[in-house]
């Protein structure tokens, strides 16, 4: 078992966050919140094209940084892996894919009526 | 952090894991695998709700709106943008600690039985039973705040048969709503567990699976402030 261990890319003991890491993660996604609602009080911001993408951006970093450090699965199995981003995966295609269907675009190019 | 609970030492001829789990082939506990199964079919169901969301908004004839003011045009009674962004920042910043408070009983569980320095901030942090209620407690305030949330745009006109807005709006949030007290129940039966006989780092993957559970709460809460209430 302890080979199984070794050749299927499971954690290490060393590798395990202390409680420091979880305080710092805290205030790191606190701190992008903070953000996030402070842009979305800027009119000029919220008016420009970078806010979207900003928004997308800075929510995809807390995803991740939950992900990875409170669901710990930058140390898991990458079985576990495979299991959460591959349905993954699929549903961030079928949000763009229906997005893209149901959008102007789609109107634009005789999609939809 | 799972380490100790997704690889066992165990000889493979002792195949079942404490609790009445088993471990598969690979040296995993099957009741991790299939909690990760299920958080990969959850994404694709609040996929489909957050779908829907998108897709209908902007699309509602009439009032109230998210994030625009709307006149009724046969009464002239004018309806301000019903999303509390305040409101709703709070409980954001209320369920990301939560997912704090945890991780920190996830790992109160696991190093039960070892030496605890001297300091109270270091008592605390062995305690799994002070962990698990506020995150708990935490998981209430937020769904308090949801309940407020729903209280008040009932009262502003906004219900889930008003328009494609509202119908889309309290579908998704209410599912969300749904898993979150489904985490707090769960968390209260750990709770019951602790009291009952203590939780002890043999315990530990049942706290792990709860904690996955609730964190892909936290996850979809990220995207849902994001996607629903920020951009406009």
């Amino acid at each position: 078992m302890s080979n199984h261990a070794a050749a299927g890319g499971h954690a290490s003991e060393d590798h395990h966050p202390t409680w420091t890491t979880y305080w710092k993660v805290a205030l790191f996604l606190t701190l992008i919140t903070v953000v996030e609602v402070w842009a979305y009080y800027i009119p000029s911001f919220v008016n420009s094209s970078y806010f979207v993408p900003s928004l997308l951006i800075m929510s995809g970093v807390k995803f991740y940084t939950v992900v990875a450090y409170y669901m710990h699965l930058k140390y898991d199995h990458k079985l576990f892996r495979a299991l959460f981003s591959g349905p993954l995966a699929i549903a961030a295609l079928t949000l763009i894919g229906l997005l893209f269907l149901f959008s102007k675009l789609a109107i634009k190019i005789g999609l939809l009526s | 952090m799972s380490a100790s609970t997704s690889s066992p030492t165990a000889p493979h001829s002792e195949s079942h894991a404490h609790g009445g789990g088993h471990y598969t082939s690979l040296g995993l506990d099957n009741r991790k695998i299939a909690i990760w199964t299920f958080i990969g079919s959850e994404c694709m169901l609040f996929a489909s709700l957050i779908s829907t969301y998108m897709i209908y908004k902007g699309r509602s004839p009439e009032g109230p709106f998210p994030h625009e003011t709307w006149t009724n045009p046969m009464t002239g009674q004018v309806f301000k943008p019903i999303l509390n962004i305040p409101v709703t920042s709070a409980s954001t910043f209320v369920l990301l600690m939560s997912s704090l408070a945890m991780v920190l009983a996830l790992a109160a569980v696991q190093n039960k039985g070892q030496p605890v320095k001297p300091g109270l901030w270091n008592k605390m942090l062995a305690s799994s039973k002070l962990w698990l209620w506020a995150t708990a407690l935490l998981g209430i305030t937020f769904l308090g705040c949801q309940a407020y949330e729903f209280t008040s745009f009932i009262h502003e006109g906004l219900t889930i048969r008003t328009n494609l807005f509202g119908s889309s709006f309290f579908t998704l949030t209410g599912f969300h709503g749904a898993h979150v007290t489904a985490g707090v129940l769960w968390l209260f039966t750990l709770l019951a567990i602790d009291y009952k006989r203590g939780l002890g780092p043999g315990d530990a993957l049942l706290v792990d699976i709860c904690a996955l559970y609730w964190h892909f709460v936290d996850v979809v809460w990220i995207a849902i402030f994001t996607l629903v209430y920020l951009i406009q």
